[in-house]
């Protein structure tokens, strides 16, 4: 009990205003109605206006002068003009005009007589109707054939979810390449580094181009079973879908242990709600909201030039999740 | 006035502007309505101008967003920068970006819009939502109002859409994050969520070229429109009705006591629209936001930490990243996939209880009747704790959408904070509860008014160490002798 009172006091402490309101008294009729004859008020309220329009002037003359990047000083003209005859305003509202307090009776919303009759009225409008459950199941189809055609242009707006997402610009042989066009080599990629790879000649945009590449030491790493290392992790590489299961944003975070005996382990993390993903263990989730592992992408080293190739596709649906995505085994 | 009135009686010279009122009375009959209109009584209290903010923040919106549309280009064809921002120059970006980095850096008195379109759509949705919390505490929703009230929620929907459609639009790193996420949580629906997807985008993410002319439409056309029809609406039911009023001498169910619009309430009414466009260009000349040069454009491999989408879309965020990794899926299907929950789950239930607060109220009230006397929040401890509780959840969730600026901030680790946030969605709602009900009940029982002054004693220790009650006069001088 004395806990709530102290809780109570606190905040009421607080909220004080530091005054004192008198009880107000209780007349019955409010109505007042009063006539301020306050020169001043009126010459303040001329000042102001006077001097907003002078700002406002201000404004085209700054814009006229200095056409280009003035935009603190075209916002400082047209605000302190629009403040003061906003103060214009508000000093005639209070000071200037008469001051009334009035009172309106509010409308009666119930109109017993009119509820009956409208019924009645509508009911009047059948009269003579014979077949009337035969008009209103013809109205119904219709309605329903009128409207499942106005609907139907929206299937226009995109194509049908079906295998697209899957089919991705990636295949066995595939070179990787970065933004630019170059290709990635397996030494481009060091430990504790975090490569974008993109397949060779496709479109940046697609969602399912991008991958991150990450080493890893070859004992660290446990991947699913059917991922063997020579072909999924050669010499500790590991290429992934750089877009998150999650919502779709780009894996843009990498945390690597500097101090590897109390830091936690790699993990690749989208910025957007920090999903985490283990790389060292098929990008399984360790944390965040993402409901499955990032798919991963089978590498090749080329043993003439070293360059990075794609060993086949990814192992599972690329991005969010949808009804069909392709859990990749997980 | 009435000497005015007396003098067209009696056949004398007619009042100067009697000319144009019979000119519009004789094509619309109106001046009963002219005259209502002038005598229509506004009561007054500082939290009934909360929804006049919004809605002067909307003719903000509009007038801003029409100079914006004059030079707004929503194309993702590709062009080559070569304006005057040096660190962007030759760099390859769609029109769509391109565009508006010549608005914000060689279009005179282009920034000075943008930013203030900007800050106009945060003050917008801050106003409604104020306005919203300011309607719930005091119970406005009640019959005759329950309408309204449903126009309203969805009005802060709508505003909401809107604005994410509008930051959207540039192309530049933080819109096509936004963008991405939406696309996961309409996947994210159950069953029709990647068809759904596919429809919205003309196909996969970031979609086809038609996506941007959507999202132009969207913003500039559609969700406007409704906007505007809505906020007419609910104006008119508004005035239908009338203002509600608090208790007060001579105030009752039946009448509004107030001040009548014509000279007083038009002129300070104007003055807040001054104000609130005041406030919006000031910001907007003097406080920069979203600037996207620095973000640089979008491509889907970028991502940048610490992204914080505009505030009202925190709570979403919020969803997001505290749900814990749960998909449902079985035979070979995933029924619900976990943006689901974070990202529309989430809102639906937010938006499906505003919109059965009425009717919620009536139930647990057992009261049908017509209500124009405002409660106070104490007046009802259970609502009033309810309604606390409710929006402490969602506050929750909000708060938790920013643990990645603590993290960056700060230092406290991102999972310990979403753990804490992960508990406190179930635990803090029934402490404030708790509180708010306590508090509310002693407020009723002092029958003191938080904000106007304090009911308590000041007490002095006397030189004998005894203590004696400062009197409210000698006060100050008390003060100044400690």
């Amino acid at each position: 009990m004395s806990v709530w009172r102290v809780i109570v006091a606190a905040v009421l402490l607080v909220l004080r205003g530091g005054r004192r309101g008198p009880k107000p008294e209780e007349p019955v009729d409010p109505r007042e109605r009063r006539v301020p004859i306050n020169s001043r008020a009126q010459l303040l309220v001329a000042a102001l206006l006077a001097l907003g329009g002078l700002a406002g002037l201000g404004f085209s003359v700054l814009y006229l002068l200095e056409p280009g990047n003035e935009t603190q000083w075209l916002g400082l003209a047209l605000g302190v003009a629009l403040a003061l005859i906003a103060a214009a305003l508000i000093v005639a509202g209070k000071a200037v005009v008469p001051q009334e307090i009035a009172v309106e009776e509010r409308s009666q919303l119930v109109h017993e007589h009119d509820e009956a009759i409208v019924p009645q009225m509508v009911a009047a409008g059948g009269e003579g109707v014979t077949r009337r459950r035969l008009i209103a199941g013809a109205a119904g189809v219709a309605g329903i054939g009128v409207g499942a055609a106005l609907v139907t242009p929206a299937a226009s707006l995109g194509p049908n979810v079906s295998q697209r997402i899957d089919d991705t610009p990636w295949r066995r042989g595939v070179r990787v390449v970065d933004e630019r066009g170059r290709a990635i080599l397996a030494d481009d990629v060091a430990f504790g580094t975090f490569v974008t790879g993109f397949p060779e000649g496709a479109s940046l945009r697609d969602l399912a181009a991008p991958i991150v590449i990450v080493r890893l030491l070859p004992s660290t790493i446990h991947l699913p079973a059917g991922r063997p290392l020579a072909q999924w992790a050669p010499e500790g590489l590991l290429a992934y879908s750089k877009i998150c299961t999650h919502a779709g944003c780009a894996i843009a975070l990498y945390r690597y242990p500097s101090f590897r005996a109390t830091q936690p382990r790699p993990a690749l993390v989208c910025p957007c709600h920090y999903s985490t993903f283990d790389p060292a263990r098929g990008a399984d989730v360790i944390f965040g909201p993402a409901g499955r592992p990032l798919p991963q992408l089978p590498l090749a080293i080329d043993p003439a030039t070293r360059e990075l190739r794609a060993n086949g596709g990814y192992s599972g649906s690329i991005g969010p999740a949808w009804l069909n995505v392709d859990r990749g085994g997980a | 006035m009435s000497a005015a009135g007396q003098a067209s009686r009696d056949g004398a010279t007619p009042p100067p502007g009697r000319d144009t009122v019979r000119w519009i009375d004789e094509r619309a009959g109106a001046s009963p309505a002219l005259k209502a209109a002038l005598r229509y009584v506004f009561p007054e209290h500082w939290s009934f101008m909360l929804g006049e903010i919004a809605l002067y923040a909307f003719l903000v919106l509009v007038g801003t967003g029409t100079f914006l549309a004059l030079f707004f280009q929503s194309s993702t064809a590709e062009t080559t920068y070569h304006g005057s921002y040096a660190p962007l120059f030759g760099e390859r970006m769609s029109l769509a970006y391109w565009s508006t980095l010549r608005l914000s850096q060689d279009v005179p008195a282009g920034l000075l819009m943008r930013q203030t379109h900007h800050w106009a759509a945060l003050i917008f949705i801050a106003a409604i939502v104020a306005h919203l919390l300011r309607v719930f505490f005091t119970a406005a929703f009640r019959k005759p109002r329950d309408i309204t009230w449903a126009i309203g929620v969805t009005l802060l929907m709508l505003a909401v859409l809107e604005g994410f459609a509008g930051y959207s639009m540039p192309d530049d790193l933080l819109s096509g994050m936004g963008l991405a996420i939406a696309y996961g949580v309409a996947m994210s629906i159950p069953v029709i969520g990647g068809n759904l997807a596919f429809l919205v985008w003309g196909g996969e993410y970031p979609g086809t070229h038609e996506f941007t002319t959507r999202l132009l439409t969207l913003h500039i056309f559609l969700l406007p429109a409704l906007i505007g029809l809505l906020i007419a609406l609910h104006l008119a039911f508004v005035i239908r009705n009338h203002h509600t009023q608090f208790r007060g001498p001579g105030r009752t169910e039946r009448n509004v006591v107030g001040t009548p619009t014509w000279p007083a309430y038009a002129l300070r009414s104007l003055g807040l629209l001054f104000a609130t466009a005041a406030v919006l260009f000031l910001l907007g000349g003097l406080v920069q936001i979203n600037p996207i040069w620095q973000w640089g454009p979008y491509e889907t491999y970028l991502a940048t930490n610490g992204a914080q989408p505009d505030w009202y879309l925190g709570w979403l965020i919020g969803g997001l990243r505290i749900m814990p990794p749960l998909e449902i899926h079985f035979w070979g299907l995933t029924w619900i996939p976990n943006p689901f929950w974070g990202g529309a789950a989430f809102p639906l239930v937010v938006f499906g209880v505003l919109y059965a607060i009425p009717w919620l109220d009536r139930r647990l009230t057992r009261d049908f009747s017509r209500h124009e006397l405002l409660d106070r929040p104490r007046d009802n401890p259970q609502r009033t704790a309810l309604g606390m509780a409710f929006f402490s959840w969602v506050a929750l969730v909000f708060f938790a959408g920013s643990a990645d600026r603590i993290l960056i901030r700060f230092g406290i680790p991102y999972e310990a904070q979403i753990w804490f946030a992960r508990a406190a969605v179930f635990v803090v709602p029934v402490l404030v509860y708790l509180v708010t009900r306590r508090i509310c009940r002693e407020l009723q029982r002092s029958d003191a008014h938080p904000l106007r002054g304090w009911s308590g004693r000041r007490v002095r220790r006397t030189p004998a160490g005894g203590f004696a009650v400062v009197e409210p006069g000698a006060a100050t001088q008390a003060g100044d002798d400690g």
